[in-house]
């Protein structure tokens, strides 16, 4: 079964757990700036997101690297950046529509989130659930389940869906 | 390991920069933070010097773990030397900006003398400059935040900032970082604007990754985190209700200070609780709290963040408030609305935020409302005093006006921003000043939680919470229970709370991670962080050599064992109403006994033994 990361910004309280993990698996220091995933802190609304790679199944990224350093790990469907390969151009991170392959001007090569090969360190790391790793077809199917709860036809006996699990429109 | 060994000297009088190596003994010995500032403090400043003028200095300090992974490591304190109490000041504040301190490769920053002309300090890992700031200057927190964002084109820069007040010479000014966060008590805030510092900016991106044994403590912070998570405050209470979980609690067992401490229960306790910060309300549905947020690395996620009813009073016609910010917490619902007899939670909303946008302590700053309040009722304040402002208890209009001219430095807001021992002092009424060593109660009254009388009027900053939280045993039975209403067996557990928490104080974390850890917990994520070793009992040693460290500073500026006492109030007038009914703090009762197990003498000196005993 192919699995994805899951995001759900109602979730998050902006503890950064998830971005310590992230770049104590990739670089071995705990230091947000060399994150893969980042949480973004919109203060005056209340809102904090988690934002990192879809994992593209047509990867700009991919098609747009002239040396083909980034390729697709067949275990888990991520796209990686081989760092051997990459020759630091930037072009990808052009290419991406999400802004989610970043230089990194410490070692001069890009980086991405590559799934940590399966066992992704950030979706262990947070505390509130807001980063899981789940079945990559379901990564909406609570979200589409609580606003079916919610239509006028569904039957009395089940129970409203909590607040917090439809707010991500609301807000 | 795990301190990045580099501190950064700032001479503001001649502009200089240097970096220093870290003391390594002083680290083994005092931990990080504030035990660790403390003594570069009491090595680098005489005790005695004007703590306003260019022979104090400031620091800014983080722990082994701030940056860490470790759930809460992200804190830093600012110590220097209090223009409110003329003790030492050791603030602490949660956020983002210590762990970038820390990602930026310092431990700390020592601020020494003057500068000539407003500046802040602008830190890029290894570069740090002294910048002008006269754009800023004259502005709000919030303001200048914005502009210095704007400015270094740096939405990840993290900014702690002083206000207007602290401009204006409020004595009990805030370091406001992040917004929202607040290095909040004994006027840190009033030494930096001395100083002509309006802000530092740190981006850091170096990271912190010279962790001893990398393994041990992420098995180490890992059961940390499940322990946390497990407990009903730190993983129920805290995230739900943020510290406002107290509120209805306290005010049960007679312990909340209502009107200047004249009354231990608040009618209105249940409109400015926790809970109700959670009902939606009629203008628009949406409830006070937006969210819970986080501090850097915390798993707790107590922080409230707010809006105000766009309707209110208060913010009717200034958009520029209608949006989400740091909202109430326990103490600042209390200070705010408790003790000045004010119920209406948009009205301590709004004196929140202003409090958070122009950098003052809402403890201090709701007790001095309290206190000119009382002193307005005795007719010794009159509006010609208030520039005709009416200080009833129980005005929402007085609290917010009060809070406005307070938090920009204007008309009675001066007097306001002396704090209540000065004020009462120049009206007259010096008893009517709820204060420790010229500080402001904090929201537990100690006629209900007899212990938290002797750990305010031993605590080394003035009356304070945080110091020695005995709260924990005496009414949430944490570690264990003990009788609120007794003072046998108080000494020795203000002692031990006092000695650990000054660990815990040091070491990068949050103290509020107590609830549900003690030394158990902590030690073995410290041990496995840093080189040597760090046992729960050597922490505790830790504990007690900074208590005492703090203790001679202060001895040393002037204060003496007469100043470990308790307002009048508390030790005369018996509580009127609530479990407490008829008891006074028997403070006198527990010092004894106190200074006993402290190794001073009668009359609160340390003795050579005890020096000799900590290596002091």
């Amino acid at each position: 079964m192919a699995m994805a990361l899951k995001l759900e910004p109602e979730k998050c309280t902006g503890c950064l757990q998830c971005e310590m993990a992230c770049s104590y698996e990739n670089e071995g220091v705990f230091n947000p700036a060399k994150s893969r995933i980042k949480v973004f802190s919109f203060h005056e609304e209340g809102k904090f997101a988690p934002y990192t790679c879809t994992q593209c199944e047509e990867a700009w990224c991919m098609h747009a690297c002239p040396v083909e350093a980034i390729v697709v790990d067949m275990a888990t469907g991520s796209k990686n950046v081989l760092e051997d390969v990459c020759v630091g151009c930037k072009v990808c991170t052009i290419a991406c529509p999400f802004g989610t392959v970043n230089y990194e001007p410490d070692s001069g090569k890009v980086i991405k989130c590559d799934l940590c090969g399966g066992d992704p360190w950030c979706a262990k790391a947070c505390p509130t659930g807001a980063i899981t790793y789940v079945d990559e077809a379901d990564t909406t199917y609570e979200r589409m389940r609580a606003w079916a709860q919610q239509a006028p036809s569904a039957p009395a006996r089940f129970n409203p869906p909590k607040p917090k699990e439809v707010q991500v429109f609301e807000r | 390991m795990a301190w990045t060994g580099n501190v950064l000297r700032v001479n503001l009088t001649n502009g200089s920069i240097k970096s220093e190596p870290l003391n390594k003994q002083w680290a083994r010995d005092y931990l990080g933070q504030r035990g660790l500032a403390t003594k570069y403090l009491v090595e680098e400043v005489d005790p005695a010097v004007d703590a306003l003028s260019p022979e104090n200095k400031l620091i800014m300090v983080t722990g082994p773990l701030t940056g860490t992974m470790a759930s809460t490591g992200g804190r830093y304190s600012v110590v220097t030397k209090s223009p409110l109490t003329g003790a030492v000041a050791c603030s602490n504040s949660g956020g983002y900006i210590g762990a970038e301190l820390k990602m930026a490769g310092w431990d700390m920053v020592i601020f020494e003398g003057r500068s000539e002309k407003p500046v802040y300090l602008h830190i890029e890992n290894e570069d740090a400059r002294l910048l002008p700031a006269d754009e800023i200057w004259g502005k709000s927190v919030w303001e200048a935040d914005g502009i210095l964002h704007r400015r270094h084109q740096d939405p990840d820069m993290r900014i702690s900032c002083v206000g207007r007040a602290a401009e204006a010479g409020n004595l009990y000014a805030a370091i406001v970082n992040d917004l929202h966060r607040a290095a909040g008590r004994s006027g840190v805030g009033t030494v930096m604007a001395s100083k002509h510092l309006k802000a530092v900016a740190v981006r850091g991106s170096r990271g912190v990754g010279n962790i001893k044994d990398p393994m041990r403590f992420m098995q180490a912070t890992e059961a940390g985190k499940k322990v946390l998570a497990d407990n009903a405050v730190t993983g129920g209470g805290l995230p739900q209700y943020g510290t406002q979980v107290l509120m209805n609690v306290i005010n049960e067992m007679g312990a909340m200070p209502t009107r200047n401490m004249r009354e231990v229960q608040f009618e209105s306790a249940h409109r400015i609780s926790g809970e109700a910060m959670h009902e939606p309300r009629e203008s628009d549905g949406k409830p006070n709290l937006t969210t819970n947020a986080a501090c850097f690395a915390c798993t707790i996620a107590c922080g409230r963040i707010s809006t105000i009813d766009q309707g209110h009073y208060t913010v009717k016609n200034k958009p520029e408030y209608w949006h989400a910010s740091g909202g109430l917490e326990y103490e600042a619902a209390w200070a705010l609305g408790s003790d000045t007899g004010v119920d209406d939670i948009d009205a301590l909303t709004y004196g929140m935020f202003l409090c958070n946008e122009d950098g003052i302590d809402p403890i201090s700053f709701g007790a001095t409302v309290a206190a000119a309040m009382e002193l307005y009722e005795l007719g010794a304040i009159t509006k010609d005093d208030t520039g005709g402002l009416v200080l009833t208890f129980g005005s929402a209009e007085a609290l917010t006006t009060c809070a406005e001219l307070t938090a920009r430095g204007e008309g009675f807001g001066k007097e306001l921003g002396l704090g209540s021992k000065r004020l009462c002092e120049k009206y007259g009424h010096p008893d009517l000043s709820m204060t420790v060593k010229g500080q402001e109660f904090p929201a537990y009254d100690p006629r209900g939680i007899q212990g938290m009388g002797l750990a305010y009027a031993t605590s080394n900053r003035g009356a304070c919470h945080l110091r020695g939280y005995t709260v924990s045993s005496e009414v949430l039975g944490i570690p264990e229970k003990t009788d609120p209403l007794v003072t046998e067996g108080k000494p020795e557990l203000v002692k031990a709370f006092q000695d650990a928490t000054a660990a815990v104080d040091s070491s990068g974390l949050c103290v509020f991670t107590t609830f549900a850890w003690t030394l158990d917990d902590i030690a073995p994520q410290i041990d496995a962080a840093c080189e040597g070793e760090w046992s729960s009992e050597y922490l505790l040693q830790v504990g007690e050599r900074i208590w005492n460290l703090e203790r001679d500073f202060n001895l040393r500026a002037g204060l003496t064992g007469k100043d470990d006492t308790l307002p009048k109030r508390l030790r005369k007038d018996a509580a009127n109403v609530g479990p407490a009914q008829g008891m006074v703090n028997d403070v006198e009762a527990m010092m004894p006994r106190y200074y006993a197990i402290r190794g001073w003498t009668e009359d609160g000196r340390i003795t050579d033994e005890t020096r000799q005993r900590l290596g002091l």
